[in-house]
């Protein structure tokens, strides 16, 4: 091993830098200094981010093959990290209050070592710095769930987190271990989709499938395993939970499918696309059927995102650099719709407290911007178009329906008919908030600075980037390039 | 790319979004110059459209569409912004800028916000015209796409009665019909091409590889028919319209039962028949059973509805009914009928749900039991809907006769007794429909005031005039000279017709 290799993990160096500014700041600044903790991290991190989305990955298998950083890694890392900034700035107003100032640097830290292990997660080519990554990905975010730790609901969501990570994590482990038995000692991609071409189908690869499936579906919160999401998203800090709902889950469900595509290739893809088919169905019903009756905005949105997340692991079963570019573009766009939706509900807090659905009725009168502004969030998780949520649906359904068999025609329409219930709760609170004729609760409300700007990103990705398909070329050419790369080293 | 006149017909709903951003919600005067002037101009370049495309069709230009174009979008699925019209197309861009017109000012004085009002209300005329200049089927879903959700808040915020309920019926089923629609297209698209070819999703290039295998037409027939007949009003699915309509402020209903309803009649017969022939000649059987139903039916429900906007409501079930029934009669006179119907009932229907407005912001009432003696009160507004009753009926000399006729005619020549008998049927609906109508008009607009309180009310204000004076001289132009219309639409069939006839083995 040489050193030299580190210079190929650019995003997880600009990112580890940063992380060490931040702690060195945090750290030996004075009190005063710390004021400018937050300008300091959000802007550094923002030029982090249009340093990734700049660099030419290397596209070079290191450490002898357990890591690579190709176009298209690169490309979601860009992706997660612009939803990073927006909770950055979704979070400076909040970690300014009284309860929190003084933790306001371990906040930055905390998620920054989170993006790290996402980073690992996606760019790993052996299941032990996978599991690296998703552990270090996933512990630190039980610290911020339980970040307001005065209030009990912050704390039990923790609890909840922590406890539904740590065994998901375990029964990932058993998988693994299945996994390492029927290859033969080696954890390595490769090494297992060699080994998996060669043989026959194994009912022990079949038994480490289902648990695999189940350890990611946690962390994506997939029906039948989705069962913690909604308390925790309900209990963690507002700035958490949108960074649970979008950033954690657009790199879970990356690794979902280098792993399944890449490794489970053809022999088992039969196998496994069964056991997703009814997944998907259930996830995107199930959190559909629930949303529904949710009064609470980030219950709410919880179950909604549950439901997103069904949608997500269709690119999954559309594989081929078609289903990843559709998959790596869907998380683009429910990055800035659900971040956008996000950003009000956390203003609307921020200010009055007031998180019930029925507190939004009226809101126009007092606060149109605000009202727009989730309005096309609503619009865009509907998939209502001109707006980006639309084509990042009809793209993914594309790209799932391009086998043409029967069967994936049918997954389209339970999902097509599930858009239809989708539209009726995201309707409700447009309703709320437009046609209900009550006088409003909410006062007009000052939005903060950063608030505005993260706003504004949100709702300019929203308009601009389904017309405009420059984000979904960026990512069909990035996963085509990766993807030749990939056919000359495995056969 | 704007070199292309279509473009223009998004570029300027558009612009006039942007107009309206910068006004302010108390600046009615703003807000209106901005309307009038993009309205205006929209009708202008329609009626440039249609002169220029007659021009040209003169001149002996006989390509299927005219002023095409075609833009690449999303390279990775060849999916183009492409445009282009035929003589149907251009009719109907037509009908929705007259339309539009007509619209604006039928909604002179709403409140509140004016300024949200008419942002939505062309974000609507966006999709309308989008979706007629779209020749790739992509673009035209999500065009249609755009024109259905703004229904939603134009109707739960501006409209009357149970609003919120019917705003959410009408959002909620037409959605469900895109659905399918959407199966549908994507069916299409990964069956465009023979094997090995580059598959497609514009219209034209799709009918001229005819690769779609027989087995997969029969499906995606269903889903595409069932998605634009849903829009339609196609019975069973013609639920959402009588709640939406009753509901929906008065330009709104005008848009809506005017050009709306007719993005179904189009995409049945410009994707579910067009593109896919065989099964179009194989199961238009169900689908004639199921719009018989609507005719029939539409007209009977119509009989016993003693609100006004529900009588027109059904009436338009009835008569959108009319429109697919003949479409699916596949042959080229009664197709010329069916885009005949669909211009005259998006005028006459346009025409009946502005006087309806009208008439409801006087006597604060839509029941006919409660208003009577109407034509004593305000001659104008009586003379108007009796006009338009009259065109609904099949006067001669008004555009509903020219249309029933060339359809009923067309329809007579499919000479097997299945269609003979459902032809019968449908043909009954006229006399049904002169029920309705004349009852309508006998009992809100002659016999005695049934309302002192309506003695003093006044007739018709100049911007009102403006939006009827406008629809009738064209329900009348239509009616007393067809022939142009005939003209436009003649070589537009000629593809369908060979694809249909190609088809039979």
């Amino acid at each position: 091993m040489t050193y030299s290799q580190f210079g190929h993990m650019i995003p997880e160096m600009i990112i580890l830098g940063i992380f060490i500014l931040v702690f060195l700041f945090d750290t030996f600044s004075s009190e005063k200094g710390k004021k400018i903790l937050t300008p300091f991290t959000t802007i550094l991190f923002g030029l982090g981010t249009i340093a990734i989305w700049v660099t030419p990955a290397s596209g070079e298998f290191v450490f002898g093959g357990m890591y690579i950083n190709d176009t298209a890694t690169n490309a979601i890392k860009a992706i997660l990290n612009i939803g990073v900034f927006i909770v950055f700035l979704q979070a400076a107003e909040w970690l300014n209050s009284e309860e929190t100032v003084i933790r306001k640097g371990e906040f930055y830290e905390l998620i920054l070592v989170t993006v790290f292990g996402m980073y690992l997660m996606v760019s790993a080519r052996h299941f032990l710095l996978f599991l690296i990554g998703l552990e270090s990905a996933s512990l630190p975010l039980a610290a911020l769930v339980a970040f307001n730790k005065q209030r009990l609901e912050s704390n039990e969501a923790a609890i909840k987190y922590i406890m539904t990570a740590v065994f998901s994590s375990a029964v990932l482990l058993v998988g693994l271990s299945f996994v390492y038995a029927f290859s033969g000692g080696s954890l390595y991609f490769n090494d297992l989709a060699i080994t998996i071409s060669q043989g026959e189908m194994s009912g022990l690869l079949l038994v480490a499938l289902a648990f695999m499936i189940a350890g990611i579906g946690f962390k994506l919160s997939l029906v039948p395993f989705h069962l913690w999401t909604a308390d925790v998203y309900q209990g963690a800090p507002t700035a958490v939970t949108s960074f649970l709902s979008v950033v954690s889950k657009g790199a879970a469900a990356f690794a979902f499918f280098i792993i399944f595509t890449q490794c489970f290739g053809a022999v088992y893809a039969d196998a496994w696309e069964w056991m997703m088919y009814a997944v998907i169905i259930l996830t995107i019903t199930i959190g559909n059927l629930f949303a529904i009756r949710q009064k609470n905005m980030k219950r709410f949105m919880a179950f909604s995102s549950i439901s997103q997340a069904g949608y997500i692991m269709l690119g999954v079963m559309a594989g081929e650099a078609l289903g990843l570019s559709a998959l790596i573009f869907y998380v683009f766009v429910y990055v800035v719709s659900n971040l956008g939706a996000f950003l009000v509900i956390n203003t609307i807090e921020e200010n009055t407290g007031y998180l019930s659905m029925d507190d939004y009725n009226g809101l126009h009168k007092s606060n149109p911007w605000l009202s727009f502004a989730m309005t096309l969030a609503m619009f865009s998780l509907a998939g209502i178009p001109p707006f980006a949520g639309f084509f990042s649906k009809i793209l993914i359904f594309t790209s799932v329906t391009s086998t043409n068999s029967w069967a994936l025609y049918m997954l389209v329409l339970v999902a097509l008919i599930n858009t239809i219930i989708s539209l009726y709760y995201y309707l409700l609170v447009v309703k709320a908030m437009w046609i209900s004729p009550e006088e409003p609760k909410v006062g007009a409300i000052k939005t903060f600075r950063c608030e505005k700007v993260g706003l504004w990103l949100c709702v300019a990705g929203i308009v601009f980037f389904g017309l405009v398909p420059y984000i979904y070329q960026y990512c069909y050419d990035a996963v085509v390039n990766s993807m030749k790369l990939l056919a000359t080293i495995i056969p | 790319m704007f070199d292309n006149i279509l473009i223009w017909f998004v570029v300027i709903p558009i612009a006039m979004m942007a107009g309206l951003g910068l006004c302010q919600n108390s600046g009615m005067k703003a807000i209106r110059a901005v309307m009038v002037v993009c309205s205006t101009v929209l009708l202008a370049l329609a009626i440039w459209l249609c002169c220029d495309f007659l021009r040209l069709r003169e001149m002996g230009v006989t390509d299927e569409m005219l002023f095409t174009g075609s833009w690449m979008w999303y390279a990775p699925l060849n999916i183009h912004l492409a445009v282009g019209v035929d003589g149907i197309s251009v009719l109907m861009i037509l009908l929705s800028a007259i339309i539009v017109f007509a619209g604006t000012f039928a909604s002179w004085k709403i409140n509140p916000l004016p300024k949200n009002f008419f942002l939505w209300y062309a974000l609507l005329s966006t999709g309308v015209f989008g979706f007629f200049i779209s020749i790739d089927i992509f673009t035209m879903f999500m065009f249609y796409e755009v024109a259905l959700i703004p229904m939603y808040l134009l109707i739960g915020v501006w409209g009357t009665g149970r609003k919120e309920y019917s705003a959410m019926k009408l959002t909620l089923m037409l959605m469900g019909g895109s659905a399918f629609l959407m199966l549908g297209l994507l069916g299409i698209f990964w069956h465009s091409a023979p094997e090995g070819g580059q598959l497609t999703w514009n219209i034209l290039e799709i009918s001229h590889n005819a690769a779609i295998d027989p087995n997969w037409q029969y499906m995606l027939f269903c889903f595409t028919f069932v998605g634009f007949g849903v829009l339609g009003a196609m019975f069973p699915f013609h639920t959402w319209s009588p709640d939406g309509h009753a509901s929906a402020p008065t330009a709104v209903s005008m848009l809506h039962a005017g050009v709306l309803m007719k993005l179904g009649g189009y995409g049945c017969f410009r994707i579910a028949i067009f593109l896919l022939p065989q099964a179009a000649n194989e199961l238009a059987w169900i689908f004639i059973i199921l719009t018989g139903i609507s005719i029939v039916y539409g007209a009977f429900s119509a009989c016993v509805q003693t609100d006004l906007k529900y009588i027109n409501a059904y009436s338009s079930v009835s008569h959108c009914g009319m429109v697919l029934f003949a479409i699916l009669m596949l042959n080229a006179t009664a197709m010329t009928g069916a885009i005949m119907q669909m211009l005259s009932h998006g005028l006459m229907t346009a025409l009946f749900f502005a006087l309806i407005g009208m008439i409801y912001g006087r006597t604060h009432t839509r029941d006919i039991r409660q208003m009577g003696g109407l034509m004593r009160i305000m001659p104008y507004l009586g003379v108007c809907y009796m006009i338009a009753g009259f065109a609904s009926l099949g006067l001669p000399g008004l555009s509903g006769f020219v249309a029933e006729m060339t359809i009923f005619f067309g329809a007579f020549q499919d000479s097997d007794v299945f269609h003979r008998i459902f032809v019968i049927c449908a043909t009954t609906a006229i006399v049904i429909t002169a029920v309705y109508i004349l009852r309508v008009v006998g009992k809100l607009l002659l016999g005695p005031v049934q309302d002192d309180h309506h003695l003093s009310l006044t007739d018709a204000t100049w911007f009102e005039r403006l939006a009827t004076v406008t629809l009738i001289l064209c329900i009348a132009g239509i009616g007393c000279f067809p022939n142009w219309i005939n003209e436009a639409i003649n070589h537009s069939f000629t593809p369908i017709i060979n694809a249909l006839q190609a088809s039979v083995f």
